[in-house]
C-alpha cells in the first residue's frame, strides 16, 4: 500500500509534461470532433429529443410510454399475469433436463441484465430525483412496470425469428424479426428498410451510449475517488481509456472470455452488494420508509416544490426508466435470442422480469436511499424541497448531482461506500460495454455479412471509441449516441406494432397448452 | 432375472475405478453403467458471445467426450467381456449420479476418490458427496 502511495504521485510527476501535451492535443482534436459532429448530428439530436408542441415533454419518451401501454393492454396485463410463471421458468421448472448444457433462461436473463443494470440505476436515478423530486420515482416505477410488456413482445420475436446456422450458432434481434416477420406479412420491403435503419442506429448506439458514455462516466468516477481536481487522472482520460480499451480488446478481439467471465461474476455480486447496502440503509431507517413513500406519492402529483411540478416529475421518471431498462429499444432481444427453447414465448416471459429487477427494484432502492438520507434539502418552514434555480434541480447537501449524489447518500451511512460504488461503476460500465459491443456487432454483421474481417473491423473501431469516450468531453457525440439508442426504439416499436399479432397467437397457443396440462413442469 | 447394474462415476482419466468395477462385475455377472458428467450450472454467467456459441460448443463437448472418454472405455470393457453401457450428462456430478442410480435401480456405485485438494476437502468432492447421499453401497477407489 505504502509503495503504491509513493508510486502514483511519482509516476504522475514523471508523466506530467507528456500528459499536458497529450491533453492539449486531445483538446484540439476534441474541439474539431465536437464542431464537425455537432454540425452534422445536431438536427437529428434535436428531432429525437424535441418536446411536444407547447410542452417540455420529449415526444420520444411519450413514444416509449405509449408503446408500453399499448402492449400492456393488448396482451391483457401480461406482466402481472405471467409474473409467477416467469419465475418458474427462470428456476428451470419447465426446462427439460435432457437440454442441460444449453443456455438456460436464467443465463439469458442474467446476461441481458448485465447490459442494462449500470449507470442508469446509480447516476440516472439521482438525476431524476434531484430534478423531478421524489415524485419522479413513482412515474419511474410505473414506466418500469409498463416497459415489462415491451420487453415481453420484443424478446419473444427475437427468439422466434432468429437465424440458426449450420455450426449451431445463432444470431437474433430486431434486424431479423423485422426482415422475416414483415416478409411473412407480405411487407418485405418495409421490413428490410426498418431492419437496416435499426442496424444503423444500433451500431451508433453501441459506439455511443453503450461505449463512449460508459467509458466517460467510469473515468469521471475514478477521478472523483482519486482526489477530484487534484487527481493524477484528472484531464488524463486517455489513460483510463487505454486501459479500458486494452481490456475490452483482449475480451472481444482476443476472445479471452475469462476476463469477461470474471466481470460477469462480479457484476451480479456488485448488484447484490449495492442492493444489500441500500436494504441495510432502509432497514436502519425503517421509521422513515412510510414518510419516503408519502413523499414519492405526494411528489408524483404535486411536485412538492420542484419547478416543473407534476409534469416535471413525470418527465424525469419516464425518461430515466427508459434510459435504464431499455424496454422497447430492441437491445435485449439480441441477448435473449440465444436461449435454447422450443417455445419463443417462454423467453418473452423471462425477459419481462428485466425491467422489474432493473427499474422497479434497483432504481427504487436508489431513489429511496436518496430521499431517506436527506441529501435533498427541504425547507423546514414549508416542508417543500429547496429549488436551486441556477442548477435547475433541488438543492443538495454538498451541491452534488448524478452519481456523486448517490455516493453522498450512501456515504451518509457508510463512509467507505463511495469506493465500492466507484468499483461498481467501473465494472458496470465494462459489462455494459461488453454487452453493447455484441449488440453493435450483430447489427454490423447484419449489414456487412458474417465474415471475420467484418467482425474484426467493428471490434477494432469499438476499442478506438472506448479511448475517445474516456479521453474527450464529446457533448455532441454523446448526445448523438443517446439519440441513436432512442432512434432504435422508434424503428423497433413500429415493428412491434406490426408484429404483435404474431406474439398474441404464440401467447394464446402457449397459455391454452399450459392450462390443458400439455406443457408441464419437469419432475425433479 | 435381469442383471444387476453397477454405476461407475468416470471422470475420463482414472482407469483404476473402471478396472475394479469390471473385476466385480465379472465376478457377479453384473452390467456396468458408466456415467461421465460434464460439470455445468444453469446459473453460471455467460457473456453474450458465449450465449451465442453455447449450442455449438455443447455439441462439440459432447462429441469430444464421446470420442475421447466414453467410446474407448466401453470398447475396452466389452473386449474384456463385461457388459457395459454409458451416458454423458451435463450438470452437477453428485446429483446426476444419484439420479442415474435411481433410474437404473443400481446395486452399487464405484467412484474414484478424486481431488484431495484443500478446496475439495472443505467444500466436498464427488466421492464425499456420494458417500454422504448415496442410497446404495458405494465403493470409493483411492
Amino acid at each position: 500500500m505504502k509503495i503504491q502511495n509513493a508510486l502514483i504521485p511519482a509516476l504522475a510527476a514523471f508523466a506530467a509534461p507528456g500528459l499536458a501535451r497529450a491533453q492539449d492535443a486531445a483538446r484540439s482534436i476534441d474541439q474539431i470532433v465536437n464542431e464537425n459532429v455537432g454540425a452534422v448530428t445536431g438536427p437529428f439530436v434535436n428531432f429525437i429529443f424535441a418536446p411536444l408542441p407547447g410542452t417540455s415533454f420529449p415526444w420520444i419518451v411519450l413514444w416509449l410510454v405509449v408503446g408500453a401501454t399499448v402492449f400492456t393492454i393488448y396482451f391483457g396485463f401480461i406482466q402481472f399475469r405471467a409474473f409467477g410463471h416467469a419465475i418458474a421458468l427462470v428456476r428451470g421448472d419447465y426446462s427439460n433436463p435432457k437440454d442441460a448444457g444449453e443456455v438456460s433462461h436464467f443465463q439469458a436473463l442474467a446476461t441481458a441484465l448485465s447490459g442494462t443494470v449500470g449507470l442508469g440505476n446509480i447516476a440516472g436515478v439521482a438525476v431524476a430525483v434531484s430534478i423531478g423530486g421524489p415524485g419522479a420515482t413513482f412515474w419511474m416505477i410505473l414506466a418500469g412496470l409498463m416497459g415489462m410488456a415491451s420487453k415481453f413482445t420484443e424478446c419473444t420475436l427475437g427468439v422466434k425469428y432468429r437465424n440458426e446456422y449450420a455450426d449451431g450458432t445463432v444470431s437474433g434481434g430486431p434486424m431479423y424479426y423485422l426482415t422475416k416477420g414483415f416478409g411473412e406479412q407480405g411487407r418485405a420491403m418495409l421490413g428490410r428498410v426498418l431492419a437496416v435503419l435499426f442496424a444503423l442506429f444500433c451500431i451508433l448506439g453501441s459506439w455511443g451510449g453503450g461505449n463512449m458514455f460508459q467509458a466517460n462516466q467510469a473515468h469521471a468516477q475514478l477521478v472523483n475517488i482519486t482526489g477530484g481536481a487534484d487527481s493524477f487522472l484528472n484531464g488524463a482520460g486517455w489513460i483510463t481509456g487505454l486501459v479500458l480499451a486494452g481490456v475490452v480488446f483482449v475480451v472481444i478481439v482476443g476472445g479471452i472470455q475469462s476476463i469477461a467471465k470474471v466481470t460477469e461474476k462480479i457484476v451480479p455480486l456488485m448488484a447484490v452488494l449495492y442492493v444489500g447496502a441500500a436494504v441495510i440503509i432502509l432497514v436502519t431507517n425503517a421509521d422513515k420508509i412510510g414518510w419516503a413513500f408519502g413523499q414519492i406519492f405526494a411528489g408524483a402529483f404535486t411536485g412538492l416544490g420542484i419547478a416543473g411540478g407534476m409534469v416535471g416529475a413525470l418527465i424525469q421518471g419516464f425518461k430515466r426508466a427508459a434510459f435504464s431498462n431499455e424496454a422497447g429499444v430492441g437491445s435485449a432481444a439480441i441477448a435473449h435470442s440465444a436461449v435454447r427453447t422450443k417455445e419463443p414465448i417462454t423467453e418473452g416471459f423471462v425477459s419481462l422480469l428485466e425491467p422489474f429487477i432493473d427499474t422497479v427494484v434497483i432504481c427504487t432502492m436508489t431513489a429511496l436511499v436518496i430521499v431517506i438520507t436527506g441529501v435533498l434539502m427541504i425547507d423546514p418552514d414549508t416542508g417543500l424541497y429547496v429549488w436551486n434555480a441556477e442548477a435547475g434541480r433541488i438543492a443538495t447537501v454538498g451541491d452534488v448531482s448524478g452519481v456523486a449524489l448517490t455516493s453522498a447518500a450512501f456515504a451518509n451511512v457508510a463512509s467507505w461506500f463511495p469506493y465500492v460504488l466507484a468499483l461498481a461503476v467501473v465494472l458496470f460500465a465494462f459489462s455494459t460495454m461488453i454487452s453493447w459491443s455484441y449488440y453493435g456487432l450483430k447489427a454490423w454483421t447484419y449489414l456487412f455479412g458474417e465474415s471475420k474481417p467484418a467482425e474484426l473491423s467493428f471490434k477494432l473501431l469499438f476499442c478506438v471509441f472506448v479511448v475517445i469516450g474516456a479521453a474527450m468531453d464529446l457533448g455532441p457525440v454523446i448526445d448523438f449516441s443517446d439519440a441513436a439508442i432512442f432512434a432504435m426504439a422508434v424503428v423497433n416499436i413500429i415493428g412491434l406494432y406490426f408484429l404483435m399479432p404474431i406474439v398474441k397467437d404464440e401467447l394464446d397457443s402457449y397459455l391454452s397448452r399450459l392450462k390443458s396440462g400439455q406443457i408441464r413442469k419437469f419432475a425433479v | 432375472m435381469p442383471k444387476q447394474v453397477f454405476i461407475v462415476a468416470y471422470g475420463g482419466e482414472d482407469k483404476t475405478v473402471v478396472n475394479l468395477a469390471a473385476t466385480h462385475a465379472r465376478k457377479e455377472g453384473a452390467k456396468l453403467h458408466i456415467v461421465h458428467v460434464l460439470e455445468w450450472s444453469p446459473y453460471s454467467f455467460l457473456t453474450p458471445q458465449e450465449l451465442e456459441e453455447r449450442h455449438a460448443r455443447r455439441k462439440k463437448e459432447l462429441a469430444r467426450a464421446e470420442e475421447a472418454v466414453m467410446t474407448p472405455v466401453l470398447t475396452e470393457l466389452r473386449a474384456m467381456g463385461v457388459a457395459a453401457e454409458g451416458e454423458i450428462l451435463y450438470g452437477s456430478a453428485v446429483d446426476l449420479i444419484l439420479q442415474v442410480t435411481k433410474e437404473q435401480d443400481a446395486a452399487l456405485i464405484f467412484v474414484g476418490r478424486g481431488e484431495t485438494t484443500l478446496g475439495a476437502r472443505v467444500f466436498g468432492s464427488i466421492s464425499i458427496g456420494l458417500a454422504q447421499a448415496a442410497p446404495v453401497p458405494t465403493v470409493i477407489v483411492p
